[in-house]
């Protein structure tokens, strides 16, 4: 079963538009988010959550149409932003008791584990709160009601590595039983190589790929080459760079023949978000 | 059971744990009927994604060395010694493969890697 399923987005700004956005997530797997700043993370995210007037497209979620159950399907949704811009001056635990009767199987045993575990204290005023801590009090929140599936907008940046670490192993222990998707945009791929099951990779308001990870990072090779040996695949390449020890570059896999002497490496997510990063720029 | 991972390695990950296992497998490490951690388990204790585990736990069953029993789990396969020390050299000499070619490109004779490796083996 596919708990997103997101068909054709559409979205057009004066500088900027989402293009035929098509992805999907299967129950019970953890799918990273990944593109540059800019690239409709966030607009894609907020037009799932339907935050945003589409132009055209399909959102389903868990089978059924966003556009025709978005209140039901809310309560099975724990999403969370970075920030929080509304009752800053009012404490945790105040904020809690508004946001909580919205939902229906909200349980306190759960938010107050949460809390503990992200050693937030109720009784601090929300603009006292660290950007750290904000993004932990906004997990806590979506994880406290039953949340079936999680989209979360770059839940890790602004924690530490051991916060990062921490939460990696909560996302991993919600998708044990199969039951739970995950879906989060981020942009510190290392956090993806340790739990995301598949990659979606959004440029420029467009999806470049949308794959289980080791086939996402698969179809890409990284080629290492003398100056000289550049001429054979200049054409092909993503981008490239070159430096005294010769060049590297970006290639899809399908495009490299592997008996050639070019040197060739499977390329990490950052990588790969590089290479593509510098094929935008070389067209400016 | 005994897997490290490394995720700096240039062998996908799911390679990495198949290959891992496999040999464990084959050096009677781990006897025929153990059962293997569910898939879900074992991905978060690793702290490596659910498909990747998957993966490794397919390739091992395609190379015959673990069947699944729908409900109850994975478990290690029961082969003859025949068969088992098949597949051992089967392993082997993929692995001695990929050294040979190395030794090739410095322009090694099989007689001077022989020669060295009798050093290195004492």
């Amino acid at each position: 079963m596919l708990a997103l399923d997101i068909q054709n987005l559409n979205k057009k700004y004066d500088h900027f538009q989402l293009k035929n956005v098509t992805f999907q997530l299967e129950k019970g797997y953890i799918m990273g988010f990944i593109g540059a700043n800019g690239a409709g993370k966030t607009t894609t995210i907020k037009s799932i959550l339907n935050m945003i007037q589409l132009d055209s497209g399909d959102v389903r979620i868990m089978g059924k149409r966003m556009a025709e159950h978005e209140l039901e399907l809310k309560q099975d949704i724990g999403c969370a932003f970075g920030g929080i811009e509304f009752y800053t001056r009012s404490k945790i635990g105040k904020l809690t008791e508004v946001i909580k009767p919205f939902y229906k199987n909200w349980d306190d045993d759960t938010y107050y584990g949460y809390l503990k575990r992200f050693k937030l204290d109720e009784n601090k005023k929300i603009a006292e709160l660290s950007t750290g801590m904000k993004v932990k009090y906004n997990l806590a929140i979506a994880l406290s009601h039953g949340a079936k599936l999680l989209i979360l907008d770059e839940p890790t940046s602004g924690l530490d590595p051991v916060a990062r670490d921490d939460l990696l192993d909560i996302f991993q222990t919600l998708v044990i039983d199969g039951e739970i998707s995950i879906l989060f945009s981020t942009h510190i791929t290392s956090d993806l190589e340790k739990c995301a099951d598949f990659i979606t990779y959004i440029d420029n308001g467009q999806i470049i790929n949308s794959a289980d990870k080791e086939e996402f990072k698969a179809s890409y090779r990284l080629l290492n080459g003398k100056e000289s040996e550049l001429g054979q695949v200049k054409d092909k390449l993503i981008s490239y760079k070159i430096n005294s020890f010769g060049f590297t570059g970006l290639i899809h896999a399908k495009d490299f023949d592997p008996a050639s002497e070019i040197r060739s490496a499977l390329p990490t997510l950052e990588e790969i978000m590089v290479y593509f990063a510098k094929k935008e720029e070389a067209y400016v | 059971m005994n897997v490290a991972i490394s995720s700096s390695s240039e062998k996908p990950i799911y390679q990495q744990l198949f290959e891992q296992i496999s040999a464990q497998i084959l050096k009677g490490e781990l006897p025929s009927g153990y059962c293997l951690p569910p898939i879900r388990q074992a991905a978060q204790e690793l702290q490596i994604s659910v498909i990747t585990v998957k993966k490794a736990w397919e390739e091992l069953e395609r190379s015959r060395l673990i069947h699944t029993i729908t409900g109850k789990g994975c478990f290690v396969a029961e082969f003859t010694n025949e068969e088992m020390l098949r597949m051992r050299n089967e392993m082997i000499s993929k692995q001695m493969a990929i050294d040979a070619s190395y030794y090739k490109s410095f322009g090694l004779t099989l007689e001077e890697v022989i020669a060295m490796m009798k050093e290195i083996y004492q």
